[in-house]
């Protein structure tokens, strides 16, 4: 197996998914096979070649810094599941 | 006399133009066809009457004020990974079902500028990860030739909608086939922009180095109007290419004698319907009795290597994309416990199965000590992929492929075998991860179902694609454009 249960566990630790057992075991198979898929990659001879990040020629797009409108703060709130005070609010980060 | 749906956009405008009829007419009769078939192909997950009707007589009123442009009161299906201001945008997940945007993408303000009118919003893959549909939380979109069968995807409600009657073109994304895919499979045209094209503002993210907007419809000359009308520059999108956009409608029609078609063999190869190999060996020799010089002695080796590449790149992007649903600033929020357990409990219940695995695929791909074996080497042979085409454009004008190596295939058919539903993508991901241009349209069917034909182009030549598929079109017989559903 190109990886194993214990990985799996750990990268959806990692992603934060609450990932049930019978999940674990059916990704652990399930991106074994896709990954076994992927292993002719490994044969392409890359040595000098740059990766490609994104295929535009653009880089440092830059724009003046110039005042203009921006959405409402009250808009901007609209969908967070609770405000208060205009700002929202989240659960303790340090307990 | 036929029904107004049935009509291609720019025969409406033309009809719209001469008072034939109004827009609220033309609009009334869409919203009509929608009510007789939707339960039957579940192409939107939003439909938004209202919003069609203010559209529709605001266009009425343009057209007596003689401020119409070509897109004025064409009713449009609308992908639900476009942000629509007030109206609720899911992207196919139960992780925003109930997100109302604030505020508009680029693609739908440039609609509304031009006089559109919205139908509703189109059923998709689960952020656009699928190739079926069937990975939305909303209910699986049916191909209107054939209810058993998937419309592709996964701007697979987008496309079945234009099959079926249910808007007369619409906008969808494409990732790594996503427009041309479905398109192919439900028999209308899709177009794929060159990576830059269009503005990506207010698309909800999935591969960003891969996304693009770009239009579905019922033949050419529609989709060369509606990417004029959607396709300006964006200085809200940092990969909004700044260069000069040409009319696309000025290609039209165009003879495209002389014109060097390379055919890739690595195309037309294994697992290949022999339906869809016909369809395609007749369209090549269409394109022969047009003047084109047609070439089959070409090799694209790395082609292969386009699918680990894509299922590697697409997914590490869509993993850090999506790491912003947290339960925290919008969408889905389980909130019973600590700030851990808030963001798992979400995540658990927001996503689904597809969207779990490309997320877990890609944090892998990305994770210390695969990150070279992984992300950087498909970064690497994404250069390779992309020399190629390069060297192949010096050669040729376009590069003319199957869409799909098969027709639609029976829902629930690929479900349970991720792999497989990526094979499905196999002849549209290489030009996707080189960031060009590529049209799919309609060559005929095979078994009674629609097969696509894709014309790639260099980077920034839509206008060539689109003039030799024009050509095409109109050498065919008339196209099936809609379904017979």
């Amino acid at each position: 197996m190109p990886i194993s249960r214990d990985q799996v566990l750990h990268i959806g630790r990692l992603a934060r998914l609450g990932l049930s057992d019978d999940e674990i075991d059916r990704l652990t198979v399930q991106l074994s096979d896709i990954l076994e898929h992927f292993e002719a990659l490994a044969a392409v001879e890359t040595d000098d070649v740059e990766p490609t990040a994104h295929p535009l020629p653009l880089q440092n797009v830059m724009r003046t810094d110039s005042v203009a409108p921006s959405l409402a703060r009250d808009d901007a709130l609209s969908n967070a599941p609770e405000v208060e005070d205009g700002l929202i609010r989240v659960r303790a980060v340090l307990e | 006399m036929s029904e107004l749906w049935e009509l291609t956009a720019h025969e409406a405008q033309d009809g719209l133009r001469a008072r034939e009829f109004s827009s609220v007419e033309l609009t009334e009769s869409v919203l009509a066809r929608v009510d007789a078939v939707e339960d039957r192909v579940n192409a939107y997950i939003t439909r938004t009457d209202e919003v069609a009707r203010e559209q529709a007589r605001e266009a009425d009123g343009r057209f007596a004020a003689g401020t119409a442009t070509p897109l004025t009161g064409i009713p449009f299906a609308v992908k639900d990974l476009i942000v629509t201001k007030g109206v609720r945008t899911t992207a196919g997940s139960r992780m925003l079902g109930d997100f109302v945007p604030p505020y508009d993408s680029h693609v739908y303000e440039q609609l509304k500028r031009a006089g559109a009118v919205m139908v509703g919003k189109a059923n998709m893959d689960e952020f656009a990860m699928g190739s079926s549909t069937e990975h939305s939380a909303y209910g699986v979109t049916r191909n209107p030739w054939d209810t058993d069968r998937v419309p592709g995807g996964s701007s697979g409600g987008s496309a079945a909608a234009v099959a079926a009657g249910e808007c007369i073109a619409a906008l969808g994304s494409d990732t790594g086939g996503s427009i041309r895919q479905p398109a192919a499979l439900c028999g209308v045209v899709g177009l794929d922009p060159t990576y830059g094209r269009v503005s990506r503002f207010g698309i909800i993210a999935f591969g960003s180095s891969l996304d693009q907007v770009g239009p579905i419809g019922r033949d050419v000359e529609d989709v060369a109007t509606i990417l004029d009308g959607i396709g300006s520059h964006d200085p809200r999108d940092s990969t909004s290419d700044p260069a000069p956009r040409p009319d696309m409608r000025h290609y039209l029609g165009r003879d495209v004698a002389g014109k060097k078609i390379g055919v890739p063999r690595e195309y037309f190869v294994d697992g290949m319907d022999d339906g869809v190999r016909t369809r395609i060996d007749e369209a090549l020799r269409h394109l022969e009795s047009l003047g084109c010089e047609v070439d089959t002695d070409l090799s694209l080796p790395m082609t292969e290597h386009a699918l680990a590449v894509y299922y590697l790149i697409a997914p590490s992007e869509a993993s850090s994309n999506l790491a912003r649903y947290d339960g925290v600033k919008y969408g889905l929020s389980e909130r019973g416990g600590s700030m851990w357990e808030n963001m798992e409990q979400t995540r658990e219940q927001g996503f689904g199965d597809e969207v779990k695995r490309r997320i877990m695929l890609g944090v892998y791909a990305l994770s210390a000590g695969y990150y070279d074996q992984f992300y950087l080497k498909a970064q690497k042979v994404r250069t390779l992929i992309t020399n190629e085409f390069r060297d192949a454009f010096t050669r040729y004008d376009a590069l003319v492929t199957p869409t799909t190596p098969g027709v639609a295939f029976p829902v629930g058919d690929k479900l349970d075998d991720p792999y497989a539903m990526y094979l499905n993508d196999i002849y549209t991901l290489p030009s996707a991860v080189a960031g060009l241009p590529a049209l799919s349209l309609p060559c005929g069917l095979s078994e009674g179902l629609p097969v696509g034909l894709q014309i790639i182009g260099d980077v920034g030549a839509e206008g060539t694609i689109l003039q030799i598929g024009h050509a095409f079109e109109g050498a065919l017989d008339e196209a099936n454009r809609l379904a017979p559903l």
